[in-house]
């Protein structure tokens, strides 16, 4: 205790701060980076994770180039985000832009749009599945059915699968997105639009000359995080093709549950680490693309 | 990133600048498609609450008020009793967890915000770069970790990867650095150590960021579903996602069932949104912009 009162207080404070950040500077070596080593390490290994561990360069590597399905969940695990992003990007803005002009029951309509925010991937999952049974079970085909309009195979279609399993996970999300964009939107002054008004602006040009340039941070934003989001899709698969996780015929299956089924059915430990370290790669690389094409232009 | 430009306006904003009552046609137009957007958006929720309390041989007609609601299929998947079970395990972890994030990242991030030390700038680097590296990444070390430590199958080996997060440092961070310097030293001169400026000074004044952070915490812990999965073995171990994913299996064809389970694990997300309605979408908006 002397030696603390020697100290200076520029000392001090270096005392207290370190003895705040001793447990959680531990807590982010051990849980984050030696598990990212780890990860980089095992990727270079064979392992089933009974028997010892080999060294093997990079053969996982080359297992995976030359593996078909691994083709397949790449092709699957970018559909989704190319199809998901820009359509949760287009619904959630159209949402917001007309939203924001309304003033009656606004907060019951943005309540109505959050909502599916709030739900449990898994459970919506299951009710999303529930939905596209075919008739008499389904929701859509029974409707559909009382229209006398033919019945779509959704689940069990390797061509519909893929975006009937995406759907809910655009409707979790968009959410989300709304409240963000309404949130851009009244940051922008008032005075631009009165600017506008003043000039006798048509409201397309106020759209894309005034509104959409000044919401680039936000659109930044939305793209960077649901994207993200699109990559590492993973719940609403598992759960909706329980009976045949990534089925019919892996035409759903993402890279996320192509390194689940690798490492925790098939216990080929190295291989999936290979997979999560090509994971990780995509995920920097669209990060760091998105936020330099949409920065700068 | 670029998103903080808009910063010190939004969460004001949100609250006061009104848009225009509807008077003409095209507003009553627009309100109309929004209304029905909207009823869009929950039908999947009220579809699921509505078959939870229907008997079996209505589950296949399309009306969504049942014709004799009943609560039959709770009491059969709760007398079951695993279903509780698991619920209380996403209780304990959900709030364990959100108390650890709410304390240790907002104590990271007043450190890094608020004191000047060597390697503060290596640790905010440190810390903010583990948000590129993806927890699928993660998992397989976890798994190996909580094997040789035998954690698998327990609370503390569902928890540990989450205990802390970057985003939530980040996020306290961003908010400590609007409470005043001075505020901190008139505390330091009236004799109060780091600890107690901090818990009783600092702390007080970011109340709407904790509360913000609590829900991102909670909402992800209760509906996390990869890890649990992962580290879990023993059907009493399970969360309420882990369980309800085997429980659809399991129940087949009967959805009245798997809606009910469904259904238990998302009222309690949307009772504490409808109350607390404002106030989330506003801790929302910080996070997300601000995080």
């Amino acid at each position: 205790m002397t030696l603390y009162r020697n100290l200076t207080i520029k000392q001090k404070q270096i005392v207290w701060a370190w003895s705040f950040l001793a447990l959680p500077v531990l807590f982010y070596g051990v849980i984050r980076f030696y598990p990212t080593g780890t990860a980089f390490v095992i990727s270079f290994q064979e392992w089933n994770l009974l028997g010892s561990r080999t060294w093997t360069g990079f053969d996982n590597y080359v297992t995976l180039w030359n593996d078909p399905v691994f083709w397949k969940v790449f092709k699957n695990t970018f559909a989704y985000l190319l199809i998901g992003t820009p359509v949760s990007l287009v619904l959630s803005f159209v949402i917001a832009y007309h939203l924001d002009k309304l003033r009656f029951m606004h907060n019951f309509l943005r309540m109505l749009y959050f909502l599916p925010f709030m739900t449990s991937a898994v459970a919506m999952a299951w009710v999303w599945r529930w939905f596209y049974q075919g008739v008499p079970i389904g929701l859509f085909n029974n409707i559909l059915a009382g229209f006398g309009i033919p019945q779509i195979e959704f689940l069990n279609s390797t061509t519909n699968a893929l975006p009937a399993v995406l759907a809910p996970a655009i409707w979790a999300g968009l959410g989300f997105q709304v409240i963000i964009f309404m949130a851009g939107l009244r940051a922008i002054p008032v005075s631009f639009y009165e600017a506008a008004k003043i000039d006798g602006v048509g409201w397309w040009t106020v759209l894309t000359q005034i509104t959409l340039p000044l919401l680039k941070p936000t659109m930044v934003f939305i793209v960077v995080f649901s994207s993200i989001g699109f990559l590492r899709i993973f719940d609403h698969v598992f759960n909706m093709t329980t009976n045949n996780p990534g089925g019919p015929l892996n035409s759903t299956k993402p890279l996320v549950l192509m390194i689940y089924d690798t490492a925790f059915n098939g216990f080929n430990m190295g291989y999936a680490a290979a997979q999560t370290v090509v994971l990780f790669t995509i995920l920097l690389i669209v990060s760091l693309v998105q936020l330099r094409l949409l920065r700068s232009e | 990133m670029t998103a903080t430009e808009i910063r010190p306006t939004t969460a004001a904003a949100l609250e006061t600048k009104a848009p225009p009552k509807p008077r003409n046609m095209g507003q009553i137009i627009r309100w109309l498609l929004l209304f029905l957007g909207g009823i869009a958006m929950v039908m999947p929720i009220a579809y699921m609450i509505s078959t939870s309390l229907k008997w079996p041989h209505e589950v296949y007609n399309v009306n969504l008020i049942p014709d004799e609601p009943t609560l039959e299929n709770y009491l059969y998947v709760l007398e079951d009793g695993r279903f509780y079970k698991w619920f209380i395990n996403s209780i304990i972890i959900a709030t364990l967890t959100t108390i650890s994030n709410l304390l240790f990242d907002s104590l990271v991030g007043y450190t890094l915000c608020k004191f000047k030390f060597p390697g503060r700038q290596i640790v905010f680097i440190a810390i903010l770069s583990t948000l590129m590296i993806p927890t699928e990444m993660l998992v397989i070390p976890w798994y190996l970790m909580s094997q040789s430590f035998g954690w698998l199958d327990s609370y503390w080996g569902i928890m540990f990867p989450g205990l802390m997060t970057a985003f939530g440092t980040f996020l306290m961070k961003q908010f400590f650095e609007s409470v005043p310097d001075d505020f901190i030293e008139a505390a330091r001169i009236d004799g109060l150590n780091e600890l107690q400026i901090w818990w009783t000074v600092a702390m007080p004044l970011v109340k709407p960021a904790l509360a913000a952070l609590a829900i991102f915490v909670f909402l992800g812990n209760w509906t996390a579903f990869l890890w649990p999965l992962i580290v879990t073995n023993s059907v009493e171990m399970y969360t309420i996602p882990v369980g309800l994913s085997g429980f659809g299996d399991e129940a087949d064809v009967a959805w009245e069932l798997i809606m009910t389970g469904a259904a238990i694990s998302t009222i309690p997300t949307l009772v504490v949104f409808l109350i607390f309605q404002r106030f989330i979408i506003r801790g929302v908006v910080m996070a997300g912009l601000k995080g």
